[in-house]
């Protein structure tokens, strides 16, 4: 045991990267949760990708300031979330079409923004990130982003709560479409401090991977929620660790032990599920 | 109809300036891969040149997508001028699709490469004496071309060798006032083998050879203890990847972070980095400053 937490001690840098991918998994848990409930798992996805242009747009203002590209990719995002549900209503289209069709739009411009900077913009950093450079304002983003939340959702919990597991109840009313659009903006706020912290992709990875591994264990949202806070913490160290002991890069290796726990859970439900027939 | 194309013809030869036939042939067109090659090659090929770089100044070659204006660009050229030593792994595939028919000169070829990981490290054009053989080989190649331009070619090419010459004796000089002890520095990118060799220094990097690698927290973990272990006085970072990583490990081992160093591209034309020389003496004085220390 010690063994693990070694490295930690030694070195700063992992710290940081603990503090700031556990500031996430606690942040994202919740979000995670109510996401996959709401069947939008695949829209936060969507949403990462969204957060590509105003970044870069931000770094080309401003430089390479955590803030500045934190607000550009909060703008984008947002932008993206509001419009396609504005054309899904407008055009009945589906509104995961719209989604779809709106984040490409958004990606591409982000990785034509990353062209004309000339090089100046590492497109691999900004979609896999670089958890091991966190820096103070990296965390301290993390860290408002997480209070933001916490908060917003103890304002918010009922209404969400009842939006989300009684769809329809609130249909075409005024609280549905603020539920709507204030949950959709801690969302892209917590996309946007992960992206800091790992990059828009591996970001959604640590939003959904340990809210779908909570699924297989429980069905209170209390414990939904707390489950998989814990196991996004526990795929943060694991991930760390590997990368350290096993010279992995760290981003996706935090991703991958979020990952390995979410099929662990599936196979031991799926098990469970037979064993229960059989005794059945 | 006849007298006014009469009156243009007489015209467009008196606009024509009077010099030998020869010479009334346009400059040619070469297409060098990257910005510090592209001014290698205008040193050589002066006004009887016109050289456009694929990737610019500031620029990452490792991570290069080519544009459909470099595509008919390079379709057009006369020469194309590359690195060699795999530095262009996309070229084959953009000099296939463009239908490029001119001619193909490597710079590095024939030189001795040093190995890294694995494969051979192509930044030779970190020794100036290297790049006198670039010199040689580009005015040849040059002057095989259009044999008319040799001699213009070679006064070019002899020029540019005693300056490549004067700025190797200029490092030298400038290194051997440094105590052998202090000849280390780290980089985000080892790109500095060939200057390290010529010059007697020892690199360490925190990265592999190629930027879009991304760093292991073993091997973030492992430079920290080297810094700390006291070996090591200065952190650079180079002109294209992320410097918050470098940053990062600098504060953590105690190293001051030392400035930029140019290793693949030049600097935007006009600043002190903006040419080769330029670049060279660019990264020896933000050596020396860093590793002179208190």
């Amino acid at each position: 045991m010690s063994g693990v937490w070694a490295p930690f001690a030694e070195f700063l840098f992992l710290r940081r990267a603990l503090v700031g991918s556990a500031i996430l998994a606690v942040s994202m848990a919740p979000l995670g949760t109510l996401l996959i409930l709401r069947r939008m798992s695949l829209v936060g996805d969507a949403m990462a990708h969204a957060v590509l242009p105003g970044a870069v747009a931000g770094f080309l203002l401003a430089g390479l300031s955590v803030w500045a590209m934190a607000l550009g990719g909060f703008v984008a995002a947002i932008t993206v979330a509001l419009l396609a549900a504005l054309i899904s209503r407008r055009t009945r289209e589906y509104e995961d079409a719209s989604f779809a069709a709106l984040y490409l739009i958004a990606l591409a411009i982000g990785v034509i923004g990353v062209a004309a900077s000339g090089g100046r913009v590492d497109l691999a950093h900004l979609l896999f990130g670089s958890v091991l450079a966190v820096d103070n304002d990296g965390l301290f983003l993390a860290a408002l982003v997480a209070t933001c939340t916490w908060l917003g959702l103890a304002l918010l919990y009922r209404p969400l709560v009842v939006a989300t597991l009684q769809a329809g109840f609130f249909d075409g009313t005024r609280t549905a479409t603020l539920v709507h659009v204030a949950f959709t903006s801690l969302v892209v706020m917590n996309l946007v401090a992960g992206f800091q912290v790992l990059g828009t992709l591996m970001a959604v990875g640590l939003l959904i991977l340990p809210a779908a591994a909570a699924r297989q264990w429980a069905t209170r949202l209390e414990s939904l929620i707390g489950l998989s806070a814990l196991i996004g913490l526990a795929a943060a160290i694991a991930g760390l660790v590997l990368s350290y002991q096993m010279d992995l890069p760290s981003g996706p290796s935090i991703v991958l032990c979020a990952g390995l726990a979410y099929l662990l859970s599936v196979l031991a439900s799926t098990l469970r599920i037979r064993n229960g027939r059989d005794h059945g | 109809m006849t007298s006014r194309r009469l009156i243009l013809a007489t015209l467009l030869a008196t606009l024509a300036p009077p010099t030998p036939a020869a010479a009334a042939e346009p400059p040619l067109r070469v297409v060098a891969s990257f910005s510090i090659l592209a001014d290698i090659a205008r040193n050589v090929g002066g006004d009887r040149v016109v050289v456009t770089a694929l990737v610019g100044p500031d620029a990452d070659a490792h991570v290069y997508d080519p544009r459909p204006s470099d595509i008919a660009t390079l379709a057009r050229a006369d020469v194309l001028l590359t690195n060699g030593l795999g530095f262009e792994g996309w070229m084959d595939r953009l000099v296939g699709s463009s239908g490029f028919r001119g001619r193909r000169v490597v710079a590095a070829a024939g030189i001795e490469p040093l190995p890294a990981d694995g494969h051979d490290d192509p930044h030779a054009w970190q020794d100036p004496r290297i790049v006198e053989r670039y010199v040689n080989r580009i005015s040849a190649a040059l002057a095989a071309i259009r044999p008319a331009d040799a001699a213009s070619f070679a006064v070019n090419a002899e020029r540019y060798r005693r300056e490549l010459r004067a700025l190797d004796a200029e490092i030298r000089r400038a290194v051997d006032t440094l105590p052998p002890e202090r000849r280390r520095f780290v980089t985000s990118h080892d790109a500095f083998g060939y200057f390290a060799r010529r010059y007697g220094f020892t690199i360490l990097a925190p990265q592999g050879w190629s930027t879009d690698d991304e760093a292991s927290a073993r091997d973030v973990a492992a430079l920290i203890r080297q810094l700390k272990a006291g070996s090591v006085r200065a952190v650079f970072i180079e002109n294209m990847t992320d410097p918050r990583l470098i940053e990062r490990i600098a504060a953590e081992g105690g190293a001051t972070v030392g400035g930029r160093l140019y290793s693949d591209a030049l600097a935007q034309p006009g600043e002190p980095a903006g040419t080769y020389l330029g670049m060279m003496r660019h990264n020896l004085a933000t050596l020396l400053a860093a590793l002179r220390g208190p």
